[in-house]
């Protein structure tokens, strides 16, 4: 039972607030190769990502994270070495390379923000019943994404285990914190994105509770 | 605005007073920096505004309530649910006009004028003008446009205080998908 993250979409659409909770960051695997890599890699969105070959839980898809220690910045290194070129000289062998799933930058969780919004929209109209709400639930087998729509047009959205229950009164708690911490500081610009520390406090405090003890105490 | 008696066990509750009292200092600080009770009035409206569209979230997280079809229904909530959770009381609601769209709200006492005298010379001034604001905000976000504006006063010598509200259109490019 667990909260992974959570997005709040505003009603045109825009993210205005995202978290991730802590402890569900993407495994990373190291491991030293000898010349030649038995990966085929290839640069995929400024990334370089696995592209066949899967081994010692590198997965297709897996992109370097860093080579020798030293972190990768797209498809370059900290250091400004583009990094198949470091992969294809084989002095550079043995070579200790990262992998794992890349992060997500803030403007792709800002484009998927903005997908879900039209996906909910899309949902609504392509419904064969009238008077369809957008979409509520999307469940894979490795999350359930939950969305609730204000009547005001702002979404929250959580993305959890497909087994957390009692959604419903997480996410409304998540509303309450929203019209308390975020409304109510009066340096808050309606439909800007939320920095407020008081309401990240709230909010997490609202996951941890869920986590911790279930939904009946908070 | 201050959340009044019956939210047993919250913190934040506060007196209701220092409410109204705050209310008085910034009408009163208002009077100095403006010329007229016009231009007081449109600052009151649109600070009520500004706390309307904010406050109505919190309306709705808390006070489960779903969405209004009528108008009618809306003059019910806003009455018996709305005043009652943010000021601690209940105004009647009567007048309606033969549509259906235009109602008042009668209030036989208002907190916020519950010290208040109005100095002569100032018979223009809606005192309580901020309601008005935090009205047409609040309704503006689910999607309401209405107009909001005090007929009677205590303060003026009237009987009652009477908020006439006069529904103009429903804001259709602003209602939040799957909810039609």
């Amino acid at each position: 039972m667990t909260i992974f993250s959570v997005y709040i979409i505003n009603k045109a659409g825009s993210l205005i607030y995202h978290y991730d909770a802590p402890n569900t960051t993407r495994p990373a695997v190291e491991k030293t190769f000898s010349y030649p890599l038995e990966l085929v890699l290839k640069v995929f969105d400024e990334k370089v990502t696995v592209a066949f070959g899967e081994r010692d839980g590198i997965k297709v898809g897996h992109a370097v994270l860093g080579i020798n220690g030293i972190p990768a910045e797209g498809r370059f290194l900290k250091d400004k070495r583009e990094i198949l070129e470091v992969l294809s000289s084989e002095k550079n062998y043995p070579i200790n390379v990262k992998f794992g799933r890349p992060p997500l930058s803030i403007n792709e969780r800002i484009m998927l923000a903005s997908m879900l919004h039209s996906l909910f929209a899309i949902g609504s109209q392509l419904s064969p019943e009238p008077h369809s709400s957008g979409i509520r639930t999307m469940e894979t087998d490795t999350f359930k994404l939950h969305c609730h729509q204000t009547m005001t047009g702002v979404k929250f959205v959580i993305i959890t285990d497909p087994k957390q229950g009692h959604v419903d009164a997480i996410l409304k708690k998540m509303y309450e914190a929203y019209a308390d911490f975020a409304l109510k500081n009066p340096f808050y610009s309606l439909d800007m994105p939320i920095r407020a520390e008081l309401f990240d406090n709230s909010l997490q405090s609202v996951i941890e509770q869920a986590d911790k003890y279930g939904i009946s105490n908070i | 605005m201050s959340r009044q008696a019956n939210r047993a066990g919250d913190p934040r509750k506060v007196n209701g007073e220092l409410f109204t009292l705050t209310y008085g200092a910034l009408v009163a600080q208002l009077i100095k920096d403006y010329e007229n009770d016009e231009q007081v009035n449109k600052q009151l409206d649109k600070m009520g505004y500004n706390m309307g569209v904010r406050l109505i979230e919190d309306f709705l997280a808390r006070a489960n309530t779903g969405r209004c079809n009528d108008f009618r229904e809306t003059a019910d909530v806003i009455a018996k649910v709305a005043f009652k959770l943010y000021l601690g009381l209940t105004p009647v609601v009567s007048n309606w006009s033969t549509t259906g769209d235009e109602f008042s709200l009668l209030l036989e006492s208002n907190p916020l004028t519950e010290f208040v005298e109005l100095p002569p010379g100032h018979s223009n001034l809606n005192y309580s003008n901020l309601l008005c604001g935090a009205l047409r905000g609040a309704l503006e976000m689910v999607q309401m446009d209405v107009d909001v504006r005090f007929v009677q006063d205590i303060l003026k010598g009237d009987n009652i205080t009477e908020i006439r509200l006069k529904f103009i259109k429903r804001l259709e490019d602003a209602v939040p998908v799957g909810e039609d």
